[in-house]
């Protein structure tokens, strides 16, 4: 997988420090799975974030603190096998979605609940808090997304297949950052069902009438 | 300080080969406040901060075999659980973390990686510690949650081009060994 259209330094940096909406986190962490290039910025990023706490000024302890701490561990590794590695267990085969994004469907591609949201156009709204909203949309191949613009930021992580808009083309791992200022209609490219993950921090705005109508359904 | 980063990567060794409870009383002798401290500076109380950074010091020991010292210093690693616990348990809020890239059983890191990220992490130290206390500060507060980040740039003049290098050369490694 070559990744040609990668985070930016502020998201990376965002997701860092931990400031940034759950949905936007979400597309960070399927990105950085599928991408080592960002996952070292992250990495060092989280270096800095080290050294900040080794230069912390110390707050006290209460005095029972590291015997309620040891009451609190359980033996080296015994967590693991639960939780999120017990579904990817459940899974024959090499999952499409990667894990973080495999935690919020529950599963792999196939558990997706989709509803169809028209020409021949299906998204699955992924349950996060408030402040943005995370959706996975499959888009078939050579089909169009309504013109959108957006109030806010659009982050589009492609997983599956290829779209292209009036800026570029966008393969499996690429991330698609747009602004306020980009009105675009992408194309899924033909031959593969484009599966990609949203994320926006506004509801998207439509150019032409219809889909405007449609908008309150398709919740974005 | 008198430990080095290398012997808190020793301690963890010796909390994933051996369940050494001594090297995690060091460990958190030395972590626990800072972590407490770091949450409250990140705005919440004495005592949950003080629950937090337990569950935080438990979470050490519970996924010490998750820790890769040729990728993140030990201070780093406990970042990473600190700052998720905060967005957990102040701001209400699931943090999604990138797929868990772990040496297996039977691989593990280069020595030499692990003596190289060591090195990078306390040249940073330094680094972070010799910047003017306004632009210290700064960068302190991002990582409190105390700025957003728009008001930051991720350009911080500080040393992490060659940790990046160094953090990229070790991810390659692993994946090799994942094969």
């Amino acid at each position: 997988m070559t990744i040609r259209h990668h985070l930016s330094n502020e998201l990376i940096w965002a997701y860092s420090v931990g400031e940034l909406p759950e949905a936007f986190d979400l597309v960070i962490a399927t990105h950085v799975s599928m991408c080592d290039e960002c996952r070292a910025r992250l990495e060092s990023l989280n270096a800095l974030g080290g050294a900040v706490l080794e230069h912390v000024e110390l707050a006290d302890m209460d005095e029972d603190a590291l015997h309620r701490t040891l009451a609190r561990t359980q033996g080296v590794g015994d967590i693991r096998g639960r939780g999120k590695d017990a579904i990817r267990a459940d899974l024959p085969g090499t999952p499409v979605l990667p894990q973080p994004l495999r935690d919020y469907v529950g599963g792999d591609l196939a558990q997706v609940a989709w509803r169809p949201v028209g020409g021949g156009v299906r998204q699955a709204i992924l349950p996060t808090a408030k402040g943005a909203t995370a959706r996975l949309l499959s888009i078939p191949a050579g089909a169009a997304v309504p013109d959108h613009g957006h109030r806010g930021t659009e982050l589009t992580l492609v997983l599956q297949g290829a779209f292209a808009d009036e800026t570029d083309r966008f393969g499996p791992g690429d991330v698609e950052i747009a602004d306020e200022d980009l009105e675009h209609s992408p194309v899924a490219e033909a031959g593969e069902t484009c599966i990609c993950l949203a994320a926006t921090d506004a509801p998207l705005r439509f150019s032409s009438f219809l889909p405007r109508l449609a908008q309150p359904f398709l919740r974005i | 300080m008198s430990k080095q980063e290398a012997d808190w990567v020793a301690c963890m060794q010796a909390i994933t080969l051996h369940q050494d409870q001594d090297a995690f009383v060091a460990l958190f002798r030395h972590f626990a406040p800072r972590v407490k401290s770091f949450l409250m500076k990140s705005g919440s109380s004495d005592s949950l901060a003080e629950e937090c950074a337990q569950e935080v010091m438990a979470t050490v020991w519970n996924k010490a075999d998750r820790f890769d010292p040729s990728r993140a210093s030990v201070a780093t690693w406990i970042f990473t659980i600190a700052r998720n616990r905060r967005i957990d348990a102040i701001r209400k809020q699931r943090r999604p973390e990138p797929e868990d890239l772990t040496w297996g059983p039977e691989a593990e890191p280069d020595q030499a990686d692990v003596m190289a990220l060591q090195q990078e992490s306390e040249k940073l130290n330094k680094a972070i510690a010799d910047l003017p206390a306004k632009q210290r500060e700064l960068i302190e507060r991002a990582y409190f949650g105390d700025l957003s980040h728009s008001e930051i740039a991720a350009e911080t003049g500080l040393p992490l081009g060659t940790i990046k290098s160094r953090i990229r050369l070790a991810l390659d490694r692993l994946r090799h060994a994942m094969g």
